[in-house]
């Protein structure tokens, strides 16, 4: 990781450097050492002054992979996340992946490359309204136009990205200010009146907080992405021993606390553990840290929680009673409000509410039945038991991302690299690539379905290029899955555009310079795998699966978290 | 449910856009926005009425006050404030009803700034109620065309201590 530049170094004179220059300098001042991308026209500026960078630059084969890799780089790593695209259809090419880190409050930094000013707005060639299009699925974005500005829009950018609430920021650059020559020198100190990220929560609201978990018969912790964010899981697990809480997490919060520990309830919502769900819906107080409350996790609003005195900590106010109305909003980071909350806290047994919870944790377990045919979900138990519980897992979106939630086994946050809010079907494959890229000797598998690995695997051409021996997985069931299986509970099984014949993926693999290998026979399957993890250099493993297998629970769209469908698990 | 909101917002290119995008991307159910200047030449001011309860109300001053160049944002609710909205109407007035347009226009304390044969355009200034009940009056004679500005709105007191409603410690 190169050294942040001080500010001694940044206070040198800018004056004669064009706007590429100081734009370069500026990453550098960053502190950026790894940057994805496409180039082009509005952009050669900008590859010119890259062309001697000691930054590395990663040319994806697609603005949306670029976009993708930025993201599972920075969900692994927790740094910034920096990805650049020309004008027009380059930038029109990453709305997909800036509206999938915006759902997930991912700090991605985009710049995109525009018309010399002065054609803005005249329907020039490769033109097109980044910033207007980029607003809705962005934390903030800004468009420069004049030299003067390029330098402090890039810290501000970074900024923004990185602090509070993350998330995605666009950098529309006009060609002419990265050519254009600094005559003085330029104020580079940040300007954003309206943008004080508050982080420390309040004494009083934690006081109350603590009250009620102290005076809690049955609570519940409800863990979502933003403690990955605050780097709070270890803070929670206190709490939560403490206390002794039962803990359920949302999808982007598996592995911030072990799964294997007597008070884990695993993941709650839509496809949750019975567990989870039933312990949230008797609960009488639900601690919610990091979470805002989505409709895949609380099912219908109405029955959500019935008894539940409900605490919210978060750092943005705007998720406190946005969907459920919350008894004890405290604001602020989760460490440092569950750090300070701790001695407030009295310990507790809770001996009969933890029976309960073991009780339907034996009763409902997740499982599927063994009949011989390869089953998705041994796949990912088995990929989990051979990698130690131990590998960073980037997931696509649909029956797969969720068998891989139940079954791989959390250990540890910055494990699950999985497109939550937006279900982005593609993003397994590219982010995986970014996770590597930013976990260098780390095992990295992008389990994928083929509906969402289609969608993106020109990547894999990425990877080999790069040498980043990243594993991709795909299950192969020659269905889009998720669609299947509602089509075949609530459409009287009229499979409507849900066959996905699939081509012959480790022959495309090895096409791509990675190696193939497929699997159709269960006694084959471990021997694959484990070959599969040996190899030193990226590889598709291929494995035909069982057509018609349903992801169990299920919470049907309308119904309460109590009233599960629990398929063949009863 | 009206309530009125204000914010002070960064005076730059995109920023009306941005707001209005969120109100659209939001579904809040706008009544009227208007923005201007202010005496600071950075920063101009927005008056927003929005409709609804105040679970929307939070919502809206809440999601207005995560946009990076919004600066501060406060709401009315239960504070004394005065509001003026500004109409521009034209009323069809033959000359043989122009008296008593005329006299209802001065009831109101608007002035009339244009003369035509079978018009007046008639300019007040008011309370929302006020202008309403102006339009009210007049409609039965005809209205050609009519155009207002919107609710902008100022706090009566100075306010010293931020204990307002709208100034809860969680949104600057």
């Amino acid at each position: 990781m190169t050294k942040k530049k001080t500010d001694a170094e940044s206070r040198k004179s800018y004056v004669g450097c064009t706007g590429a220059q100081i734009f370069h300098e500026m990453l550098l001042c960053e502190g950026v050492d790894l940057m994805f991308g496409f180039p082009g026209g509005a952009v050669l500026p900008i590859f010119d002054v890259l062309y001697k960078t000691p930054i590395k630059f990663v040319m994806s084969r697609h603005e949306q992979g670029a976009t993708h890799m930025a993201d599972g780089y920075a969900r692994s790593t927790g740094r910034v996340g920096v990805v650049i695209a020309t004008s027009g259809p380059g930038a029109t090419n990453i709305v997909t992946g800036l509206a999938t880190a915006n759902m997930d409050s991912v700090p991605v930094v985009a710049f995109t490359g525009q018309v010399k000013s002065f054609l803005i707005g005249n329907d020039a060639f490769q033109e097109a309204d980044v910033t207007g299009i980029t607003r809705p699925v962005t934390k903030h974005n800004f468009l420069v136009k004049r030299v003067e500005d390029l330098g402090r829009v890039v810290k501000e950018a970074f900024y923004i990205a990185r602090t509070g609430r993350p998330g995605p920021v666009v950098v529309d650059i006009a060609v002419d200010a990265t050519v254009a020559k600094l005559t003085d020198q330029p104020d580079l100190a940040p300007n954003l009146p309206g943008y004080k990220p508050r982080s420390s929560g309040h004494v009083r609201q934690i006081k109350a907080a603590a009250e009620a978990i102290n005076a809690a018969e049955r609570p519940v912790l409800y863990v979502g992405g933003g403690v990955v964010i605050a780097e709070a899981s270890q803070e929670v697990r206190a709490l939560a021993e403490k206390a002794q809480i039962p803990v359920t997490t949302t999808l982007l919060a598996l592995g911030s606390f072990d799964e294997t520990s007597p008070l884990a309830l695993q993941m709650l919502g839509m496809h949750g553990t019975a567990a989870a769900n039933y312990a949230v819906q008797e609960s009488d107080c639900l601690i919610a840290v990091g979470a805002r409350f989505d409709d895949r996790v609380t099912g219908n609003l109405e029955t959500f929680a019935p008894h539940a005195k409900i605490i919210h900590i978060d750092i943005d106010p705007a998720s406190i009673s946005k969907n459920v109305e919350v008894d004890i909003p405290v604001v602020g980071d989760a460490k440092d409000i569950i750090t300070r909350m701790l001695e407030f806290i009295e310990p507790r047994r809770r001996k009969g509410w933890l029976a309960k919870i073991a009780e339907w944790k034996k009763k409902y377990p997740l499982q599927y039945e063994a009949d011989g045919k390869i089953k998705p979900q041994e796949v990912v138990e088995l990929i989990g038991k051979m990698t130690d519980h131990d590998a960073i897992i980037a997931t696509g979106v649909g029956q797969h991302q969720m068998w891989a939630a139940q079954f791989y086994g959390w250990r540890r946050p910055r494990q699950i690299i999985t497109s939550g809010g937006l279900g982005t079907m593609g993003y397994g494959c590219p982010a995986a690539i970014g996770a590597q890229f930013g976990n260098p000797g780390a095992t990295v598998i992008d389990i994928d379905g083929d509906g969402s690995f289609s969608m993106t695997m020109v990547e894999v051409i990425t990877a080999a290029r790069y040498d980043q021996p990243v594993k991709f997985v795909v299950l192969d069931n020659e269905y889009l899955g998720m669609v299947r299986q509602w089509q075949e509970m609530f459409y009287g099984r009229r499979y409507s555009a849900v066959e996905h014949p699939c081509p012959d993926y480790a022959a495309i693999a090895a096409g791509y310079g990675a190696k193939g290998m497929r699997v159709s026979e269960r006694s084959e399957l471990a021997d694959a795998i484990n070959t599969m993890l040996k190899h030193e250099g990226p590889v598709v493993l291929h494995v035909k699966v069982e057509p018609e297998e349903n992801v169990y629970p299920m919470v049907a769209a309308g119904k309460g978290l109590h009233e599960m469908d629990l398929g063949k698990l009863a | 449910m009206k309530h009125i909101i204000s914010a002070l917002v960064q005076n730059q290119p995109g920023v009306l856009a941005h707001i209005a995008g969120m109100f659209a991307a939001r579904g809040f159910n706008i009544d009227s926005l208007v923005v201007g200047r202010t005496e600071d030449p950075v920063l101009s001011r927005m008056t927003i009425v929005v409709v609804g309860d105040d679970r929307v109300l939070e919502q809206v001053r809440k999601q207005l006050g995560k946009i990076v160049s919004v600066v501060k944002v406060r709401d009315f609710l239960d504070v004394p404030c005065v509001q003026r909205d500004l109409l521009l109407i034209r009323v069809h007035t033959p000359p043989a009803k122009r008296s008593e347009v005329t006299q209802l226009v001065n009831m109101f304390r608007g002035r009339v700034v244009d003369v035509a044969r079978e018009s007046l355009l008639v300019e007040l200034a008011g309370t929302e109620d006020k202008l309403e009940a102006f339009v009210d009056l007049v409609r039965p004679y005809g209205i050609r065309e009519l155009a207002r500005t919107g609710v902008i709105a100022m706090p009566r007191d100075m306010q010293t201590q931020p204990k307002a409603k709208g100034e809860q410690a969680d949104v600057s």
